[in-house]
């Protein structure tokens, strides 16, 4: 048996690629990526800080490395790789669900899941399309033309989430401009304070919610009057989870509206496609994910020593996971750069693998389908109102999108 | 074909109910469980589709179709 200290890795180029980077084109992986493209399954990549950390390239590997407890999702490790300096700062903070590992995860995981579900997302969907056709009505009232983002594509997931965990839209505001600040704020104070914020907000509403005789029918009001109630969670478990449910709520699939109408906008023979064909709606939001990957660096640290691919991940390396390279790999997907709606694109990573695969997949499915589908449909003439390359999108140490969507009709 | 489901590993992501809803569906609980009388696969091609797609490998699927099955 050849010893684990014999096994040498890939040739590591002299100066890896640093990670991670701006998009050139916000539906492509960076231009400054090629390099992890030529480097499958796995590469290497500098932070912001100068530390050297594992990428994951190759799809193989990455669903089984993402299923791999022997990587740790807990950032309060010490060694725990950033990928930013602003997240830094928020590194002690207790985060529910995805900064935990197994048990405490699926303890957590558990609790959420019925709320979920394919069922469940299938009972929204009348909610959701009475909440897109509104948007619509006035978004076509007072224009054209409109700014997509502001008008349809935030508010969309937005009431969405709120309906679902029973947070009031009224303040849809504050919580919209604190998760911006959360995700993508210029430093790491306004990081740290974001948090803080929302937290003082979701554990003010949850203080709330507990004093209430009546319970809502919100995911946070059950949360609130069994979970808290039984004392299976304590107050900074629940306060925790409704600060990650409420972001990742809107804040992605906004996201996904308003990246996936500019790419669409961009693929006019696609479009057409879809127009013609809306039965080739559920493949073409799957292609979309596949294609656009916008939550681009999942970040893991290695417990033990772990043997993959001729190669040893030592105990206390970070390990880093491109989902735009991954989903792009040829051995998995043909022409990985075409946008293909006949494609097999199911098995890609941009909802993650593992124990922590997106737990709203199915919901934000739902609000894709029914958006897209019905933006399209009313506004046939939709077309962008400013020069492609002019319009602004998010820069790449964030979730992926667009910071504006200037379209008319 | 025989499927086994191991409930303790279940994250109820759903990927199987999506991709083979024919034969896989979800509790209340909202874990994964096999729709009442096709525990078979009920000759489903994409029930090894779902097994693939099942982010922790909760799911185990042995022998061939039912067409094929001996054990049936």
């Amino acid at each position: 048996m050849q010893e684990l200290t014999d096994i040498t890795g890939p040739a590591t180029p002299a100066d890896p690629v640093s990670f991670p980077q701006d998009r050139t084109c916000p539906y492509h992986p960076p231009a400054g990526y090629a390099p992890l493209r030529e480097q499958r399954p796995l590469a290497r990549v500098t932070l912001y800080d100068g530390r050297q950390v594992w990428m994951v390239t190759g799809h193989a590997t990455a669903r089984a490395l993402l299923a791999d407890p022997r990587l740790s999702s807990d950032r309060r490790r010490p060694g725990f790789p950033m990928p930013s300096a602003r997240f830094a700062g928020v590194r002690e903070r207790r985060v529910a669900l995805l900064g935990q590992d197994d048990p405490e995860h699926q303890r957590q995981r558990r609790m959420m899941i019925p709320s979920f579900t394919v069922k469940r997302a299938a009972g929204l969907r009348p909610a959701i399309q009475r909440i897109v056709d509104g948007l619509l009505d006035a978004m076509i009232e007072q224009g054209p033309p409109a700014e997509l983002v502001s008008a349809f594509a935030l508010p969309v997931p937005s009431m969405v989430i709120c309906d679902l965990l029973g947070v009031p839209y009224a303040d849809h505001e504050f919580f919209e401009e604190q998760s911006r600040r959360l995700l993508r704020g210029p430093t790491a104070e306004d990081t740290q304070s974001a948090r803080t914020r929302l937290e003082e907000y979701l554990g003010g509403l949850v203080d709330a919610k507990a004093r209430q005789s009546e319970p809502g029918d919100g995911v946070l009001d059950d949360l609130v009057h069994q979970q808290l109630a039984q004392g299976t969670l304590e107050r900074a478990d629940v306060v925790s989870l409704a600060v990650i449910l409420l972001v990742a709520g809107h804040e992605t699939t906004a996201n996904m509206i308003s990246l996936g109408t500019f790419t669409l906008l961009r693929n006019p023979d696609r479009l057409a496609e879809l127009r013609a064909d809306p039965a080739l709606l559920p493949a073409a939001v799957e292609e979309l994910m596949r294609m656009l990957s916008i939550a681009d660096g999942l970040v893991r640290i290695a417990l033990e020593d772990i043997e993959t691919d001729g190669t040893v991940i030592r105990a206390g390396e970070g390990v880093f996971f491109s989902t735009s390279v991954i989903n792009r790999d040829p051995g998995q997907y043909d022409d990985p750069d075409d946008l293909d709606f006949h494609r097999p694109a199911r098995h890609h990573l941009a909802f993650g693998f593992g124990i922590h695969q997106c737990l709203g997949q199915n919901l934000a499915r739902a609000e894709l389908e029914i958006a897209l589908g019905t933006l399209f449909a009313r506004l046939p003439g939709l077309r962008l109102a400013a020069p492609a390359e002019e319009i602004p999108f998010k820069p790449g140490d964030t979730i992926q999108g667009m910071l504006e969507l200037p379209v008319t009709w | 074909m025989h499927i086994e489901i191991d409930k303790d590993v279940c994250i109820g992501a759903g990927q199987c109910a999506l991709t083979a809803p024919g034969v896989f569906t979800q509790d209340d609980d909202g874990f994964s469980m096999l729709v009442p009388g096709r525990e078979d696969g009920a000759g489903d091609p994409m029930v090894r589709e779902a097994a693939r797609a099942c982010p922790v490998g909760a799911i185990t699927v042995t022998g061939t179709e039912p067409a094929d099955a001996k054990a049936d």
